[in-house]
């Protein structure tokens, strides 16, 4: 039972066709900024209400709901976010990749491959790639209608000619189907490889800004970059500390003020999945020992 | 081939509400030719400009370009696409005011290699050798690349739109006052290099100018302007020496000789 006097995901109707109709047409033009009548939600902007909005108009009564962010189920934005459908739509809900219908997401992709029938909802800050490089919207929307985006190769420019390669290691810009370029929100870039040609459904939502943008299932996605500085991700010289994974992305965690500090997949439920599959790692330093020294 | 005009103007009209900005403008421009636009400040030489280089619809009139592939393009009818697109690559535009005209939020380097970007160009090598190459032809120690325009004097700022807009070797470059705001001495170095580098890269060149002393050192043809209307058109010499209409004997007559 969802609580009593609200609309099954909080939405009225109108309003989630509304959504629907945004994504839609987001989904046909892939990466392409659609405007649409962001609501008030009962949460600041900034909190995930694009991403709110986006999952609440797609919800249904069958589905399963996972929540994420920075890759972890258990933080305070994916717990509160969890709760709400939870109490707004009665929905199962699971921290289990394959299992969800619909993942929200902050800051990340899961690790393990989505399926086909999946769908990835973002929450997006700032939609706009061009933003910083042209401050007036009326000439991005005219850069994007007309494909001038060598601009964006200017920042890419600047990162190597300033600090030696490009240094923007989150939101990396992508084109996508080989039109539009697009702000993939905060995910780090080594995210950024598993957007192409993913079998899921990608739907971003930019709750302040007012735009939704989606990327159908198997479209391409590819990262700007230089013929002679090809993109690159992150790489790290350590394994999960935990389970032992040495392809997933890991989170430096600081153990105490002596400069000790392990390493763990950011995805927790990947983590969690190897080590129950008997996947071990060294267990980083242990603090209870170095403390009582 | 040169026996055709690259840039043919024929009743180019603006107006702003009822002031008259330009009335029937018409001229032609050959390849490699320099072609100054003088006149008295509000005469139109500015909004001529900003009508032939895309920043302000002209009301009417017709802006006839002669693609590198031969074909004619009426600019003015063009879709905006196509327009920007011809602009973008075989257009330049010198802005009277350097921060119009650079991006001062990236380095001079990016500046210059902006354009190359904006018409495909990917290899970060070659778009930095292009850079370099063409600092060094303006005069800017290829050494300071990397510093952004604002560490730059005014008369180096000027000089590094000027590299910006000659990068992708267009057929036409419009400058709007390019020596204004600078003091005598590097005024005279930025004409010479000017003048140089226009010859070299056979560029044509519309150079709108207040400086009756600019028109005489660059250009090859005058037009003069006055409210909204051109007035005189002939050869540089020929115009200043022998004046004809009573607006440019005036205009001549008023420079100082020192």
């Amino acid at each position: 039972m969802t609580a009593d006097g609200y609309n099954f995901g909080y939405l009225d109707e109108q309003t989630k066709r509304m959504i629907r109709r945004a994504i839609l047409k987001g989904v046909a033009i892939p990466g392409y900024q659609v405007p649409f009548g962001s609501r008030e939600m009962p949460l600041p902007y900034g909190w995930g209400t694009g991403g709110i909005q986006i999952t609440a108009a797609v919800i249904g009564p069958g589905d399963t709901l996972k929540v994420i962010d920075q890759g972890a189920d258990d933080t305070t934005n994916a717990v509160s976010i969890r709760n709400f459908f939870v109490r707004m739509c009665d929905v199962a809900t699971t921290e289990r990749t394959a299992e969800a219908s619909i993942i929200q997401t902050r800051h990340r992709i899961p690790e393990r491959k989505l399926a086909p029938g999946q769908i990835l909802v973002y929450q997006v800050p700032i939609p706009e790639p061009l933003r910083w490089l042209e401050p007036r919207e009326t000439e991005t929307r005219k850069m994007h209608a007309l494909r001038e985006y060598g601009v964006m190769h200017v920042k890419l420019y600047e990162d190597i000619s300033v600090k030696g390669r490009v240094s923007t290691a989150y939101d990396y810009p992508v084109l996508v189907n080989g039109r539009y370029i697009m702000r993939p929100s905060p995910i780090p870039k080594f995210d950024t490889p598993k957007m192409h040609r993913m079998a899921a459904l990608q739907l971003f939502g930019a709750g302040r800004e007012k735009r939704i943008y989606a990327v159908p299932p198997y479209t391409d996605v590819v990262p700007l970059d230089f013929e002679d500085h090809p993109f690159t991700i992150e790489t790290w010289d350590q394994a999960c500390a935990l389970c032992g994974a040495t392809t997933s992305f890991l989170d430096e965690v600081i153990l105490d003020d002596r400069g000790r500090r392990m390493f763990v997949c950011s995805d927790t439920d990947f983590c969690q999945e190897r080590r129950e599959a008997g996947h071990r790692g060294d267990g980083g330093p242990n603090p209870l020992e170095e403390a009582a020294e | 081939m040169t026996d055709d005009p690259v840039l043919t103007v024929t009743g180019l009209a603006k107006a702003y509400g009822r002031r008259v900005a330009c009335r029937d403008v018409s001229f032609e421009l050959w390849p490699g030719e320099v072609l100054a636009v003088v006149g008295e400040s509000g005469s139109g030489k500015t909004t001529l400009l900003n009508c032939l280089g895309g920043l302000v619809p002209p009301d009417a009139g017709r802006v006839r370009f002669r693609r590198r592939s031969g074909e004619v393009i009426d600019l003015v009818a063009a879709s905006e696409a196509l327009r920007r697109a011809i602009l973008r690559a075989e257009w330049g535009f010198v802005r009277q005011n350097p921060r119009d005209g650079l991006r001062f939020g990236v380095s001079a380097g990016a500046n210059v290699g902006e354009p190359l970007m904006a018409i495909g160009g990917r290899h970060y090598g070659h778009i930095r050798g292009s850079a370099s190459e063409w600092l060094d032809a303006v005069e800017i120690d290829p050494a300071r690349m990397d510093d952004l325009p604002s560490s730059f004097s005014g008369g180096m700022q000027q000089r590094l739109q000027i590299a910006r807009n000659l990068v992708t070797h267009p057929a036409i470059v419009l400058m709007d006052e390019p020596t204004g705001g600078l003091d005598v001495s590097v005024q005279a170095r930025l004409l010479d290099l000017i003048r140089r580098l226009v010859r070299e890269a056979g560029v044509a060149a519309i150079v709108v100018t207040h400086d009756l002393g600019v028109a005489r050192l660059l250009a090859d043809r005058m037009l003069v302007m006055r409210q909204g209307c051109v007035v005189e058109a002939g050869l540089t010499d020929q115009l200043l020496d022998d004046p004809q209409h009573a607006y440019t004997q005036l205009l001549v007559s008023s420079v100082l000789t020192v």
